[in-house]
């Protein structure tokens, strides 16, 4: 596999609803910004660019089929070759995977991959409905279908396995609210306390509407490119850019139905979804060792089986061997606070169990702002330093691509430039993860991104 | 073409349907008023859908039929025992087709939220209780609803809590013939 960079990106700003513009025209703002920022004119990348992945999650938003070529078009893109992916929630993740696998393989030298859910286009709860038609239409859904009360499920089992507390859940939707404070492109840019998450209207039990992102109408595009392609793009726009490289690509799966998932022993846990650096440790060993005692059995409903494989792929793919210590940040899939907490466990900045407590420590935090909060330890390890898809957004199909968009930018320490405000810029950071997760944790991928000199 | 045979001119105008009888738009098409179209506000429609489909269950159907009759049904590989609360006739670990097994109606909650929302479809339901079952001599869960407790009164201390199957008495074909109560 050749070298793959990422070299630059575009976001729409993500609203509730965009009717001024069709989704076409909104996939556009973000892919011209993406190629303007590469200092080259639209004439130019379309001569240059060899191909597109598009990323959109359902049908029934837009009420049209083959809505991805209808966006090739508008692009100017055709006649170069293009698909449309989908995989739930995680489709944005998966198509900067298939731009990256269109580089990667030498197929192409450059390639943008675009995404965009136009969510408004019916009522909430219609919307609500829709995304539920990704559970099982036979067994799960007519039950009462609505992703909320899946993920709540989660939570309850979470909390009962482990002692995690709304309180801890309700930490994380201040963190990446007033994270987005300082990001113009985030849909929600409030402050908030404990208090407000927790007083917020009930969805699903322990789950308030501030635990929850908000849907979206919004679009993200990703610009890729080998070595070839990176000289073609400096010699056309007559400068250098800087390099952010894909070091490392994660994929995993689980079954759909949750009530599906295993309830392994620990013996098939150390051996197939333990971290190197868990079973490195005698300590860890002894801690999960104790867990099964305590009747625990991995993944049940409590963990993302495949946020763990698609997180051990990817740091196995870069050489990443404590994720802790060796990632600056991590932009993950934070629909529901708690997710957060059990991607914290799943990605190996924590124990399983401990994802609770980690979230009040401080280390996930951002440093040099001010949360309101008694927090413990110094940042360590930014989590969705842009605010996630709970204050930005989460208009499906754009949403990881949004997340490599920050990610790149925040890597190219280009924050200032592009958000206007300095504040979410990290210092220096060189290696960052990001985290794209579908329903219940059915297909999730983890993605590395490095900062090269 | 023959003389003969009168051929429609224009498309035959009808009442149904949206109708708009007048639109704003500019007395004269100026250069400055094509310029201004720009700054329109969009034109929203109402569009509706719907679709009545002719769903199958396919080899799943025996679990249905099993709850018409007030039976629930699971599914067990033969070689390994491993035994699915749900339809699944095919073992995801052997590869090997399943066989039909009767699981008991007594079982435990294993996890459970209180929807106080919910999609449109089921919105008017709430709040409503979802719970995931642990039944005796199955490997997985069962997802189902919960009757018999007080949403208000959402407790952690629901998660072990003993309950039983109740089936529907004019089945419905649905995964909600069968729900749970908490059992005495």
């Amino acid at each position: 596999m050749r070298p793959v960079y990422a070299v630059s990106g575009g976001v729409s700003k993500f609203a509730k609803a965009r009717p001024d513009k069709t989704f076409q025209a909104i996939v556009k703002e973000a892919y011209d910004y993406a190629i303007e920022d590469l200092g080259l004119e639209f004439r130019q990348f379309t001569e240059l660019v060899d191909g597109s992945v598009a990323s959109y999650f359902s049908d029934h938003f837009t009420r049209q089929l083959m809505a991805g070529i209808m966006a090739q078009d508008y692009l100017g893109l055709c006649p170069k070759p293009g698909h449309r992916v989908e995989g739930g929630g995680a489709t944005g993740g998966i198509c900067f995977q298939e731009g990256w696998k269109n580089v990667a393989s030498g197929l192409m030298d450059i390639c943008v991959a675009y995404g965009f859910e136009t969510m408004s286009h019916v009522n909430t709860w219609k919307g609500n409905e829709f995304i539920a038609l990704a559970s099982d239409v036979s067994l799960d859904y007519p039950v009462g279908g609505f992703y909320s009360g899946y993920y709540a499920m989660m939570v309850t089992r979470h909390m009962k396995e482990f002692g995690t507390t709304v309180e801890q859940l309700a930490t994380v939707s201040v963190k990446n609210h007033i994270n987005a404070y300082h990001n113009p492109y985030a849909q929600k840019r409030n402050r908030y306390t404990i208090e407000d998450v927790r007083q917020a209207p009930m969805v699903a039990w322990p789950l308030t509407r501030l635990d929850i992102c908000v849907m979206s109408d919004g679009a993200a595009a990703v610009i890729l490119c080998s070595e070839e392609g990176l000289e073609k793009l400096e010699t056309a726009s007559g400068r250098r850019l800087p390099r952010v490289r894909v070091t490392g690509i994660g994929r995993g799966t689980d079954a759909m139905r949750m009530a599906d998932r295993p309830h392994q022993t620990l013996k098939d846990f150390l051996r197939q979804n333990a971290l190197p650096h868990e079973t490195n440790s005698q300590e860890t060993c002894d801690y999960y060792a104790e867990l099964w005692q305590g009747g625990f059995r991995y993944p049940g409903i409590h963990s993302f089986r495949a946020g763990r494989m698609a997180s051990k792929r990817a740091y196995d793919h870069c050489g990443l061997i404590d994720p802790i210590a060796e990632l600056d940040f991590v932009e993950l899939h934070d629909a529901y606070t708690s997710s957060e907490i059990q991607t914290y466990e799943d990605m190996g900045l924590c124990r399983y169990g401990e994802g609770g407590p980690f979230a009040t420590s401080g280390t996930t935090f951002m440093p040099g702002i001010d949360y309101g909060l008694d927090l413990i330890e110094s940042p360590v390890c930014p989590v969705n330093p842009s605010g996630g898809l709970i204050a930005c957004g989460h208009p499906v199909g754009a949403t990881g691509l949004m997340q490599a968009v920050f990610a790149i930018w925040q890597l190219q320490g280009t924050i200032d430039r592009h958000f206007g405000d300095a504040t979410l810029q990290l210092d220096e950071p060189r290696r960052g993860a990001i985290h794209s997760h579908a329903g219940t944790g059915t297909y999730v991928t983890v993605t590395i991104l490095e900062a090269e000199d | 073409m023959t003389d003969s045979k009168k051929l429609p001119g224009k498309i035959e105008e009808s009442d149904d349907g949206q109708i708009l009888f007048s639109v704003p738009f500019p007395e004269e098409l100026s250069p400055e008023a094509l310029q201004a179209l720009k700054g329109m506000r969009p034109i929203i429609i109402k569009q509706p859908y719907a679709i009545d489909y002719i769903h199958s269950y396919g080899q799943d159907s025996p679990f249905f039929a099993g709850l018409a009759g007030g039976t629930l049904l699971g599914c067990r590989d033969l070689e390994t025992g491993y035994t699915y609360a749900n339809p699944r006739s095919h073992d995801m670990y052997t590869g090997e087709p399943t066989d039909w097994v009767q699981l008991p109606e007594q079982g435990r909650i294993h996890a459970f939220t209180v929807c106080h929302f919910g999609s449109e479809e089921f919105l008017p339901q709430t709040p409503f209780v979802l719970i995931l079952v642990e039944l005796e001599g199955a490997d997985t869960l069962l997802l189902s609803r919960l009757v018999g407790v007080d949403p208000d009164e959402a407790s952690l201390d629901w998660i072990g809590m003993p309950v039983k199957a109740r089936f529907l008495r004019n089945s419905k074909f649905k995964p909600t013939d069968v729900y749970f109560a908490p059992s005495e």
